[in-house]
């Protein structure tokens, strides 16, 4: 059993950190790593990358949006709760290296994978520009640990409720335009990480995206989790989650991600059903 | 020496015992055991027939050299708890063995009643001895050593790491299992269906085990939580690497990518470890495909085609680019699924799949084959009859055409020697790997092959893994 230690709500309640006692995992994971967490006996696996861990505490710490039933059952765990199953670290690390100047791109609960990432960047001496977006203000996550993990902020808003008005993509595109950006990181929901690797990819920006496609074991055994890179099959689990996302097929990954939508759909509507009649 | 000829004419009267089953067109749609198991009554009556030869073939036919007659003998006696206690002193899983084994070209292929009609049953036999125990057995445990004070991981718990496991904790090691799912038991739990074996006792023999004193932990990923030279900064004195085959093969084909096209570790994963066909009353969905087709002949390809039926399906099809004849499968599991309505589809290849605008399979397109000359494998090789393209409708598409080497591990552990096709080099009578206090054996050092010989290659590890405790390297 994998105590939760410590939780919190953002984004009017649709996304929730945990703090998890694992301390076999929290000694060996490194940023860009994922763990799969099962809440139960029933549960399903649930791939998620890590925002943060703590070696001396023996914690790692996930921030998952409510999406479906899984994730609406994760919600209910309550500091003292524990989820039944916690597996890894999983997937390769990020290759971190001083290039010069980066950008790390993230949205949604993107953000919370890309925090580490980030902070890595640049202690190892790059010079960081993030930009963060999200749909609304009060759906933003992680504005202030962005801002110590960085040289520089920005925040994009869809409705223009908070910083500047308009996709990430449209900041990116002035720091891309002064031409001394030698590496770019995003991470975000796939049609996100789609445009901003288009955009890099006029300006010949190697960009790297971590990618959360559907799993089952994490440990290259199923399959499940296939993306085409570069015309070739890779495994997310083991040959990723990181990839080069010039080379990757955003369109195929987002309609594999449906795979199962219309029973995730009627799995979640029951689960808020019940839910919401005790 | 007149009483054994009075005594076979006598044998020669009883049919062998048929195993009862559930009927074909109710069991095509639960996921209820198919064979319910003997009786107290067939047992008896099938152990009359055994000849109690004095040079058993069966014997020499099993992997882990089970006393075959002896234990039969018992049955015979109606001494089951005895019977028992003789199956445990060469095998520790009789239960899954009785069940999953391929008795045909093992035990019963070599039993002397098979020259000139049916061999001995032993299969069922074992089935029932170790069920008997299940259902009204004392629980006893058999004896253990003193301990020795020597540690031992096993890595994966598979029927070879469960082996290894059951034969050191006897010896009087201290032994911990390291299974990387969240429940252990390998392939035996992701793998085979419950229709086949049923994941209660699975549970029960690894709970046998841990009452004998094995620790089992589960959700550790070796090569990832921990790795290999870890183990022994841990202090174990010897670990066994029996993490299985592991890696999927696909067809490479086009379209391999289309949503409803998975691979057949995938499918029975969901089915079997994630118990999908209770959805919803699980979070863990499985497609539901109307019109299947499954890649392969194997006995996973039989357990993905009877699976599909038991979810639903109208149509399940085999599709084998060979002929029945070179079909991997065992007889049994072939009858089996035939029995359930699946259709064959043989001298067959598919070479493209198709899809819709939505990225779901619609079909694929197939070419006809023939057999030429022998290959490698001393099957005939099958080539595509030129021009002879058509296409087959599905909605489903299980890819069952075996499994490599997962590098998980090996490829964290550089000084592990690997072959060619990235399995672990090891001795074939010890297990011993190129790494000090390292073993390995199953599907990781052969290839995928089978759950008995899997625990063939685990019981002469854990010969070898003993000496080198009280002996050295």
């Amino acid at each position: 059993m994998f105590k939760i230690v410590n939780r919190e709500e953002m984004s009017d309640g649709t996304v929730v950190l945990n703090d998890i006692e694992a301390p076999m995992i929290a000694r060996k994971a490194k940023p860009g790593q994922f763990v799969i967490l099962k809440a139960n006996e029933a549960g399903e696996r649930i791939p998620l990358t890590m925002a943060e861990t703590d070696p001396e505490k023996g914690t790692v710490t996930v921030i998952y949006q409510v999406v479906g039933k899984s994730t609406a059952l994760f919600k209910t765990l309550q500091v003292g709760d524990s989820y039944q199953d916690v597996i890894g670290p999983l997937g390769k690390a990020t290759h971190i290296e001083k290039v010069g100047n980066v950008i790390c791109v993230g949205g949604g609960t993107g953000i919370a994978v890309l925090h580490p990432i980030t902070r890595a960047l640049k202690e190892i001496g790059n010079h960081v520009t993030c930009i963060i977006g999200a749909r609304t203000k009060d759906l933003l996550i992680l504005e202030d640990r962005m801002k110590d993990a960085s040289h520089e902020l920005h925040v994009c808003t869809d409705d223009g409720s908070y910083g500047h008005h308009g996709f990430v993509t449209d900041v990116l595109k002035e720091v891309l335009e002064k031409g001394e950006t030698q590496q770019a990181v995003a991470i975000g929901p796939v049609p996100m990480m789609k445009f901003v690797s288009l955009m890099t990819k006029e300006y010949n920006v190697p960009t790297l995206v971590s990618l959360n496609p559907i799993m089952v074991d994490g440990t290259g055994m199923c399959g499940g989790c296939r993306v085409s890179v570069g015309g070739h099959t890779k495994f997310a689990c083991v040959d990723g989650p990181e990839f080069d996302a010039h080379k990757v097929d955003f369109d195929e990954l987002m309609l594999r991600l449906q795979a199962y939508c219309e029973d995730e759909q009627s799995c979640y509507n029951d689960f808020c059903t019940i839910r919401d009649s005790k | 020496m007149a009483e054994p000829v009075k005594k076979k004419k006598k044998t020669e009267k009883i049919p062998r015992v048929a195993m009862p089953e559930q009927e074909a067109d109710v069991r095509a749609r639960n996921f209820l055991e198919v064979p319910t198991g003997y009786t107290r009554e067939m047992a008896v009556l099938e152990a009359q027939r055994c000849l109690q030869c004095k040079k058993p073939g069966c014997v020499a036919g099993c992997p882990v050299n089970v006393d075959i007659p002896g234990f039969i003998q018992l049955i015979k006696e109606e001494k089951f708890t005895e019977s028992i206690r003789n199956l445990w002193g060469k095998n520790s899983l009789p239960a899954v063995c009785g069940r999953v084994c391929p008795q045909e070209i093992q035990c019963e292929g070599l039993c002397i009643l098979a020259k000139k009609g049916d061999p001995v049953a032993i299969g069922n036999l074992e089935r029932f001895a170790a069920d008997w125990e299940r259902e009204n057995g004392t629980g006893e445990l058999p004896p253990k050593a003193e301990p020795t004070g020597k540690k031992v991981a096993v890595v994966g718990s598979g029927p070879s790491g469960l082996t290894v496991a059951g034969d050191l904790i006897v010896k009087g090691h201290d032994v911990t299992v390291l299974e990387a799912f969240h429940k252990p038991g390998g392939v035996l739990v992701y793998g085979i269906p419950e229709f086949r074996l049923p994941k209660a006792i699975v549970a029960q023999e690894v709970n046998f085990l841990e009452r004998l004193g094995v620790n089992v932990e589960c959700n550790a990923v070796v090569g990832r939580t921990v790795s290999l030279d870890e183990l022994f900064e841990e202090g174990y004195d010897a670990v066994y690497l029996g993490v299985g085959a592991g890696l999927p093969r696909f067809m490479n084909i086009p379209g391999e990518n289309l949503v409803g096209i998975l691979s057949a570790n995938e499918y029975l994963t969901r089915a079997n470890l994630m118990k999908a066909y209770l959805f919803p009353e699980v979070d863990t969905p499985i497609p539901i495909g109307k019109d299947v087709v499954v890649l392969g002949a194997g006995n996973v390809a039989m357990d993905s085609a009877r699976t599909a039926m038991r979810l639903g399906a109208d149509k399940v099809r085999i599709v084998y680019r060979r002929s029945r004849q070179e079909m991997p499968a065992r007889i049994a599991e072939i009858h089996h699924a035939e029995e359930e309505g699946i259709e064959f589809f043989l001298l067959t290849n598919p070479i493209e799949y198709l899809g819709d605008d939505n990225g779901r399979l619609t079909g694929m397109t197939c070419l006809k084959m023939e057999l030429g000359e022998p290959d490698d494998s001393g099957r005939r090789r099958p080539v595509p009859i030129e021009g002879s393209e058509f296409h087959l409708d599905c909605d489903l598409c299980i890819v069952a055409v075996g499994s490599g080497a997962n590098p998980l591990l090996t490829a964290s552990t550089p000084d592990l020697k690997l072959n060619q096709w990235g399995y672990i080099e090891a001795d074939q009578e010890t297990g011993k790997t190129y790494k000090k206090g390292v073993w390995a054996g199953g599907d990781i050092v052969t290839g995928a092959a089978t759950v008995i010989l899997a625990m063939g290659a685990g019981r002469k590890a854990a010969d070898s893994i003993h000496d080198y405790l009280m002996l050295g390297w």
